[in-house]
């Protein structure tokens, strides 16, 4: 009884001030979290209109929402998939958001594909903590623009190769090999998944 | 606290924008310096979000000063700024995402910022209300203030520009080294001995 009044005289303002600060932040969260949705809704749409260039509008079908990728240690991971429209109401291509590990902290990228799911659009990142400088060069044109037109096949990643050729093959970016790495990876293990599984719900043709 | 004690309010903010600035003088919070200032608006942003954090923090340790014991004060100076580095970074989302983006990973790095947790040792949790409030006004425009120069003389050498907005003659060549590190060591560097330099002549 004795150790516990003593917890309790040493500690009480520490449970006090966290029991509070916690009331804050769920306050902060609840009163910011819609607004920092809307953001990042607005963010997508504007990333997914730049890489699907004829876009109207972007649709959620229930049946592409939620899709579960099988994840590298087993632990699934999951996606939603957009339909571009485009001004006369056809599908013009689809993007969805993929995520996994990067050299510093998760990346987040959304990638776009065209309307039979077999060549690339391209992607861009909508999260990432790279190193500055250096693994923060996902975002840069040099390395994107190698996607746009890419097949949807197992993409390999090469050091040294002229990154003006379209193909399977991707040059990494010099100092970030590792970030590089992480975003072919993410690529693999999320378009073709995505693709079997669409063809298999009947959105693209198996041709 | 004495009267003779109670140090002079214009005093102790004025200490924060030159004597004890605190990267110049006490060469604290370095890796937002060194990290941020390659251009002024995100300087300006980080500035202004060290300013609310050790205002609330100040507030909140110069409040339960007479209550912390001096066995747990670091885990709630840490506690304390810990939950409003976490509020600027939801504010900073919900209002700059742009800006929320650009900085990325530094704004969570504030819980970490020495020149915070100083202040909490250092002023707040030995001072009253006015004083801590003053002390964090001071040191984090001092800090503000210091990333902005900083960031200006990078952005105006590497772009030719300050605020994204054209300064310089369309003859000048951008340096671009000045937005990498290197360039943020050289300026710092520079910049810290030409704060030396005024240091000895006003002695």
């Amino acid at each position: 009884m004795s150790k516990i009044k003593f917890f309790m005289q040493q500690s009480w303002l520490l449970i006090l001030c966290a029991f509070c600060f916690g009331l804050l932040l769920a306050a902060a969260q609840a009163g910011l979290g819609p607004r920092i949705l809307r953001n990042e809704q607005m963010k997508l749409n504007a990333m997914m209109t730049s890489l699907v260039s004829d876009a109207n509008s972007f649709e959620l079908d229930p049946n592409m929402a939620g899709l579960e990728i099988p994840g590298k240690k087993g632990k699934p991971l999951s996606t939603d998939v957009y339909q571009a429209i485009d001004a006369e109401g056809t599908t013009t291509g689809f993007a969805f958001i993929a995520t996994g590990p990067g050299f510093a902290d998760k990346i987040k990228i959304v990638i776009a594909v065209d309307k039979t799911f077999t060549t690339f659009f391209g992607f861009k990142v909508l999260a990432s903590n790279e190193t500055p400088g250096f693994g923060d060069k996902i975002k840069d044109d040099f390395f994107g623009q190698q996607f746009h037109g890419a097949p949807v096949a197992r993409l390999e990643m090469v050091k040294v190769g002229d990154d003006t050729v379209i193909d399977a093959q991707i040059v990494a970016i010099s100092g970030a090999t590792v970030s590089s790495e992480a975003v072919l990876g993410i690529f693999n293990t999320f378009a073709r998944n995505v693709r079997d599984q669409l063809i298999a719900k009947g959105f693209i043709n198996n041709e | 606290m004495s009267n003779a004690s109670t140090p002079v309010l214009s005093q102790t903010f004025l200490a924060g924008l030159w004597k004890e600035n605190p990267v110049f003088r006490l060469l604290l919070g370095m890796c937002p310096t060194l990290a941020v200032t390659a251009a002024v608006k995100p300087a300006l942003t980080m500035g202004c979000c060290v300013i609310f954090v050790l205002l609330c923090s100040n507030i909140v340790v110069s409040l339960m000063r007479d209550l912390l014991k001096p066995h747990l004060r670091i885990l709630m100076f840490t506690l304390t700024i810990a939950t409003f580095v976490t509020i600027a970074d939801l504010l900073l989302k919900a209002f700059v995402p742009d800006m929320s983006a650009a900085l990325g990973p530094y704004v969570p790095l504030i819980i970490v910022n020495c020149t915070i947790i100083c202040r909490a040792e250092a002023c707040a949790s030995k001072n009253g209300l006015v004083v801590s409030v003053v002390d964090a006004l001071g040191m984090g425009l001092g800090f503000t203030l210091t990333l902005c120069v900083l960031a200006g003389v990078r952005e105006l050498l590497s772009t030719g520009k300050l605020f994204e907005v054209a300064v310089m003659p369309e003859s000048f060549i951008p340096w671009a080294a000045m937005s990498m590190p290197v360039g943020a060591f050289i300026t710092l560097g520079l910049l810290l001995g030409l704060v030396n330099i005024i240091n000895k002549k006003m002695a």
